[in-house]
């Protein structure tokens, strides 16, 4: 049962993948490409957690925890370039 | 997973956890995807932020309680970390849109001695005007 919903989940979240790269693609506006990155990054860590309980392994918590701390500080310093020219005054 | 009612019920619960994360992982890539303008589609993610992460993070964590028997606070952490940074991420490209779909003077007055601040220069730069439209792309 739980095998089933992993693979419901694995297709789920790599289908969003997908719809994420497909607005990173279109655009149309920068601001529009940092929200696809942004929520790029969530489906990234929703995907190492499933891999995480497909692989019945805690080791990829620190990397989906890295990923999403990388994520935040990029989709800020993104804004602020877009808001300002320069990320740190 | 051990056998027995109880190893059943715990598998149910992390199969319907997960399905339903990954339904609503999915709903919010479909609404970034398909809606129509930046401000609706800043709604649409963090369906998936919140109800789609939370929902896989619960599964895994009843996962790791079902088979190691011990109660696992790594993906607390996570959930904590994206609760307190969605917000956050979702203010700073609203306030980015702003700032690059509208001129200057189409914005309200703030009623404050001070204009927007996005429009100010940088306190550091010795010309005012180069710190006006640093990023106009159009």
């Amino acid at each position: 049962m739980i095998a089933f919903a992993l693979a419901v989940g694995f297709a789920a979240v790599g289908l969003g993948t997908i719809f994420c790269l497909v607005r990173l693609w279109l655009g149309p506006d920068a601001v529009d490409r940092a929200l696809a990155l942004d929520t790029l990054v969530v489906n990234a860590v929703a995907l190492i957690m499933l891999l995480g309980i497909a692989q019945a392994t805690q080791i990829h918590f620190e990397a989906a925890l890295l990923i999403a701390m990388l994520g935040f500080v990029g989709t800020v310093a993104f804004c602020k370039f877009m808001l300002r020219g320069d990320v740190i005054e | 997973m051990s056998g027995g009612l109880l190893g059943f019920l715990g598998e149910a619960a992390v199969a319907l956890l997960l399905i339903a994360g990954s339904f609503f992982m999915i709903v919010g890539s479909f609404g970034l995807l398909r809606l129509p303008s930046l401000m609706q589609r800043l709604h649409a993610p963090t369906k998936a932020t919140t109800l789609g992460v939370g929902g896989i993070l619960i599964a895994s964590m009843l996962f790791f309680l079902f088979t190691t028997g011990r109660v696992s606070v790594h993906e607390l952490l996570i959930t904590l970390f994206l609760f307190l940074t969605a917000p956050v991420t979702a203010y700073m490209l609203a306030k980015a849109h702003l700032h690059r779909a509208r001129l200057q003077k189409e914005l309200p007055p703030t009623g404050r001695p001070v204009g927007w601040a996005t429009f100010d220069p940088a306190a550091s730069d010795p010309d005012p005007d180069s710190g006006l439209r640093p990023t106009d792309g159009r």
